[in-house]
């Protein structure tokens, strides 16, 4: 097994394009999991296997907040570490908050935006935070560079818009005007894989409300007939939102969800769990209304 | 926070909060864990396991294992040279499977390479054609006698009743419900690890074993590699924690016979996966209690119906299911009792030992019942209690009499005294990280209901039914040095901290050495039932007294005093009449004394066919208080507090008794809330630490306790056993305070079985039952 360690992303790019079937390895946190299950076996002792490790690469490890385009870009290898703290926490609150449920402290120290996008589990926290907020993924290789949404790089269950050669270099994220937050049930109060997680995003200027669901679909789910309606209920100028507006909100976001049953939980209780945070996190966005 | 004063110390002995021999190891991770055995030139060894729950085994064949390089051997039941089966009680379980696999994860075969991927490339070679059967999966199946034997033993591991006083009494007041209680798992950190060395010539082989009991490991090893248990010398490696997990053969005797055969050392690790499939859990039980009450709640009878799911092999659940159907009436007097205990054989993974050992089961039932009839009588679930609390003299429902100091009326206002949590939900500042969800964020203040639940139960320590469990300890004083020499294993319960306490106290010496942990000694039983404070502390405690007399007698022989006239004090010898003042250390110079000693507890008899029998030897108590709070639309839960007053006898290290009263109710809050392994069609589902999950800081809450000391007469030092009782009773508090919060919230809450699940709270509809 051949491990690169590249020092700039001249290098990972020129170590990706030679090597076809090149692994990537950022924090490890996902990838050193399904070594360790035996999801992923590397051939031993010497098959011809090579590891690309990226986190000597300091243009991802990077981010910058490019206050015209009101946007924060992520380097693919921004830690959850990073993302919980301020200033990004106050730019990106919701995602924060996503990044603050990630694992444990050590997990959050490795485990980076990118290699949470890139494994594209529907239970990854940052992706329906990057779903509502409409974040764009730049994705580079020695044939070049190409841009799309975060909504179309994800295709399904551990599967993505990558292409063999490719990395994803960053993530672009719009810095919104309004609260946004997100909310993740677990059967623990800490270090546990969502069940069902919800982001509700708002842009007050545009009177936008995004909602996407996590670990009720294959993919994260956007709820556009929820935002639909939330848009049209909530009382702009006073920032407030109906109680009963608010319940019917969750129930329109739990009929986008297509939660099922496995040994976590039941699709009852996921498309339950929906309604219920959905509700609550537009309640948070909107607090003026009555409960 | 805690109530009890862990002190300052000045010298260690019996009542100073002594610290671990190993702690600061064990913190800076030096310590040295038997998975961190190994050396040059040793293999690895590795085990081909089943995947399906039951299937005829039609063919192996290992030869393709055999043609890759790296490959030193493959070992299947052909080459086992002793007995084809081990088990604690029964001997029903193959070394490796040969004919029939009874569950997912069954050894089949072992190898030993050069490497882990070369073991893991030999596992995958060897070839096993498979004629699938269909499980037996329903406990009550068995029951019923509707399902075919998966075993030539038969599938009725152990059917015992209980018939006490007047079956045909009745009360007032009547409560039932069948509770359910799911399988939960030891889930000790240091996983299952071995190295094992045959001896030149292949005489006999050293193990160096993470395990609880030294020689019963020895004489069930021995027996499948047909050698005399002298033959087979057994070493404690480092054990990163038991909890019952380790009191059943697991690795054993897969790496010895690696070893033998290739003549090399060979070292086996489970991973967290294999170590699932690897060793017994706590049985699944399905309890249904009935209570008879007068109408100002006094319990005038009980029945119950216990089915224990044993999965595929026997292991200890005939002991398990004795200890739960005679705990039924939990430390309540109950003059009448019709109880019925079945456990049985399915193709689930097997079950046997685990910290509180079928009271847990047990417990959640009868404490569930004691609050159904608080309700019904209009008590408060502390009265209830008390009114009906078990004295010493009472007589149980299996007729034996209660011997042992029994202060459970003191645990549960003790416990009811203790100091509630001063911050309201959510902390003073509304922390939505303290509030249920946590990090989840899931939660506001308003959405939380708090609530508090009470719960007892009482805990047999030791073996039971005839069972002579005792323990040997060696103690050599020489020139003011103590060493001691036990195979007591130790399993975090801090024996290595009191063994040398003890001698302290006994001998006035400060410098006290722990030979090592091996079968070069007697036997001490087992590290589990709460036993071994008593029974080592009994055995250590009489092996120093002996070397103190002789010490005595050499001091009066060469001062011209009554030995009888001596005494310890601090580190020195005096006499009655004070003309005598000499430290132990210039007493001793010169001189050895050693001297051995067994500690037999009193003995206990079989139960007969009506349950009646004097089958236990001591009890401890124990009262726990939980407060929780609940949000009862998500079903998720943040448990406070918990506060507990424990019957302990007597202190003697009291930071080690905090360790094990916090430890215990982090494993008793696990069960409540989410601890489970979940089985689909017999296979298991959450074998890792992502969906087998356990509390963490966050679910963790405080403790607040107090030990209530009542010194034990039958017990060599005053103190009882305090490693179960707080797993015990903490669970069904914990459920007891999620009810109260529920009904605060206008709900009706069942909650009947554990763990509780989200979907329990909220009232979704359970999944069907598996
Ligand atoms: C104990 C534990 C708890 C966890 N808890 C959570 C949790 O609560 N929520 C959650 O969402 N996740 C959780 N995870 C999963 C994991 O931590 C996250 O998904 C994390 O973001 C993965 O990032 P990483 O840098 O460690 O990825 P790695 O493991 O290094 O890589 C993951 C995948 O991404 C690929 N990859 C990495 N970087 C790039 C890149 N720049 N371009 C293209 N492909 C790339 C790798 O090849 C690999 O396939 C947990 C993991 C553990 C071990």
């Amino acid at each position: 097994m051949t491990v690169l360690v590249p020092t700039s992303l001249d290098e990972a790019i020129a170590g990706l394009a030679a090597n076809g079937g090149a692994t990537l390895l950022a924090g490890g946190t996902d990838l050193m999991v399904e070594v360790n299950e035996g999801h992923r076996h590397f051939p031993w002792p010497d098959d011809g296997a090579t590891i690309i490790a990226l986190h000597r690469v300091p243009e991802l490890a990077t981010w910058t907040y490019d206050v015209p385009a009101a946007t924060v870009v992520l380097g693919a290898g921004v830690t959850w570490a990073t993302i919980e703290q301020p200033p990004l926490r106050d730019l990106v609150p919701a995602l924060a908050e996503a990044a603050r449920t990630v694992g444990s402290p050590q997990i959050r120290n490795a485990g980076t935006v990118g290699g949470n996008l890139a494994t594209c589990s529907p239970a990854g926290d940052g992706l329906p935070v990057l779903a509502a907020l409409d974040a764009d993924v730049t994705l580079l290789s020695a044939g070049g560079r190409r841009t799309m949404p975060v909504r179309d790089f994800m295709l399904g269950v551990k599967r993505t818009a990558l292409q063999p050669g490719e990395l994803i270099e960053s993530i672009t994220v719009p810095v919104l005007q309004g609260w946004q937050g997100y909310s993740k049930v677990g059967v623990r109060n800490a270090m546990v894989i969502a069940t069902a997680s919800a982001c509700v995003a708002t842009d007050v200027p545009s009177r936008s409300i995004r909602i996407a669901l996590g670990s009720v679909a294959p993919t994260v789910v956007r709820c556009p007939v929820a935002e639909q309606f939330a848009v049209e209920r909530v009382d702009w100028d006073a920032l407030t939102v109906d109680a009963g507006d608010a319940v019917e909100f969750g129930r329109l976001a739990a009929a986008a969800s297509r939660p099922i049953d496995d040994h976590r939980s039941s699709a009852e209780y996921r498309r339950h769990a929906v309604a219920v945070m959905a509700q609550r996190l537009l309640q948070r966005a909107f607090p003026g209304g009555e409960r | 926070m805690s109530a009890v004063d862990t002190g300052t110390r000045t010298r260690d002995v019996l009542g100073a909060s002594a610290l671990r021999p190993d702690g600061i190891a064990k913190v800076q991770g030096t310590f040295q864990f038997s998975s961190d055995l190994g050396g040059d030139g040793v293999l690895w060894g590795a085990t081909l396991r089943s995947p399906h729950p039951h299937a005829r085994i039609i063919r192996i064949d290992v030869s393709p294992a055999w043609k890759i390089a790296g490959v030193e051997s493959v070992i299947t039941a052909d080459d086992v040279p002793g007995q084809m089966t081990y088990g604690l009680i029964d001997q029903d379980q193959p070394v490796f499977a040969s004919d029939v696999v009874r569950f997912v994860g069954e050894p089949i075969a072992a190898v030993a390479a050069d490497h882990p991927e070369t073991c893991r490339r030999a596992l995958a070679a060897i070839v096993v054609e498979y004629e699938v059967l269909e499980p037996v999966l329903d406990p009550e199946a068995v029951v019923a006698g509707t399902a075919p034997a998966i075993h030539p033993n038969g599938n009725v591991l152990r059917h015992q009743r209980i018939l006490h006083g007047d079956p045909s009494v009745t009360g007032d007041i009547v409560v039932e419900a069948t509770y359910d209680i799911g399988m939960q798992d030891q889930a000790f950190l240091g996983l299952e690890a071995a190295l094992a060395i045959p001896d030149p010539g292949g005489g006999g082989v050293e193990l160096h074993i993470a395990t609880q009991w030294l020689h019963e490991d020895r004489k069930q090893i021995a027996d499948c590699l047909g050698m005399a248990p002298e033959q087979v010398r057994l070493v404690l490696a480092g054990v990163g924690g038991a909890f019952g997990a380790r009191e059943d053969i697991s690795l054993q005797v897969h790496t010895c016979l690696l070893a033998l055969r290739l003549g090399r050392p060979v070292r086996m690790h489970y991973s967290r996966a294999e170590s699932f499939l690897g060793h017994v859990h706590r049985h699944p039980a399905t309890i249904w209690m009935r209570h008879h009450a007068t109408a100002a709640g006094e319990i005038v009878k009980v029945e119950a119906r216990f089915v224990f799911d044993g999965g595929a092999y026997a292991s200890t659940s005939s002991a398990v299911l004795l200890n739960a159907i005679t705990h039924t009436q939990g430390p309540y007097r109950c003059p009448n009792a019709v109880v019925d205990g079945w456990a049985v054989r399915t193709n689930h993974l097997p079950c046997g030992a685990m910290r509180g050992f079928g009271v847990v089961q047990a417990c959640f039932a009868h404490e569930s019942q004691l609050d159904k009839l608080a309700e019904a009588c209009g008590l408060d679930p502390v009265e209830i209690r008390v009114r009906n609390v078990m004295h010493t003299g009472d007589r149980m429902i299996t007729g034996q009499v209660m011997q042992n100091v029994a202060p459970i009326e003191r645990c549960l206002r003790e416990t009811a005294a203790l100091p509630f949590p001063d911050e309201p939900v959510g902390g003073h500042d509304g922390d939505v990280m303290r509030l249920p969800g946590g990090a989840g964020r899931t939660a506001d203040v308003g959405h939380v209901y708090r609530g508090i639940g009470y719960a007892a139960a009482m805990k047999n320590l030791m073996y039971s039914e005839g069972f002579d469990d005792y323990s040997t300890a060696r103690c050599r004083l020489a020139d003011g040095v103590v060493t001691l020499k036990f195979a007591t294993a130790e399993v975090g319960q801090g024996f290595v901290t009191l063994a040398p306490q003890i001698a302290r106290d006994v001998l006035g010496v400060d410098e006290v050495v722990l030979d090592r942990i091996d079968t070069g000694v007697g036997s001490a039983g087992s590290s589990s039932a709460s036993r071994q404070t008593w029974m080592s502390g009994g055995a250590v405690n009489a092996a120093c007294i002996a070397v103190r007399d002789r010490l005595f007698e050499h001091v009066a022989a060469r001062h011209g005093v009554e030995a009888a006239s001596l005494r310890i004090d601090g580190i020195e010898i005096v006499d009655e009449s004070g003309a005598l003042r000499l430290s132990v250390a210039d007493a001793s110079a010169g001189v050895e004394f050693d001297e051995t000693r067994e500690y037999h507890h009193p003995p206990t008899e079989d139960l007969d066919e009506n349950g009646q029998g004097n089958c236990h030897t001591a009890f401890a108590f124990v009262a726990h208080r939980a407060v929780v709070d609940v949000d009862p639309d998500l079903g998720l839960v943040k448990v406070v507090q918990v506060a507990t007053a424990q019957d302990v006898g007597r202190v003697l290290n009291p930071l080690s008794v905090v360790g094990q009263v916090e430890g215990g109710i982090a494993q008793g809050l696990g069960l409540a809330v989410m601890e489970e392994i979940v089985q689909i069609d017999g296979r298991i589902r959450n074998a890792s630490f992502t969906d087998y999950l356990l509390p963490t800081m966050l679910d963790m809450p405080p403790v607040v306790m107090s030990f209530v000391e009542e010194p034990e007469p039958l017990a060599p030092l005053g103190a009882k056993g305090v490693g179960e009782p707080p797993t015990i009773s903490s669970t069904p508090a914990i459920v007891a305070a999620i009810r109260d919060a529920l009904r605060q919230a206008g709900r009706e809450p069942r909650l009947d079985r554990v763990p509780v699940r989200p979907i329990d709270i909220i009232g979704v509809h359970e999944r069907p039952r598996t």
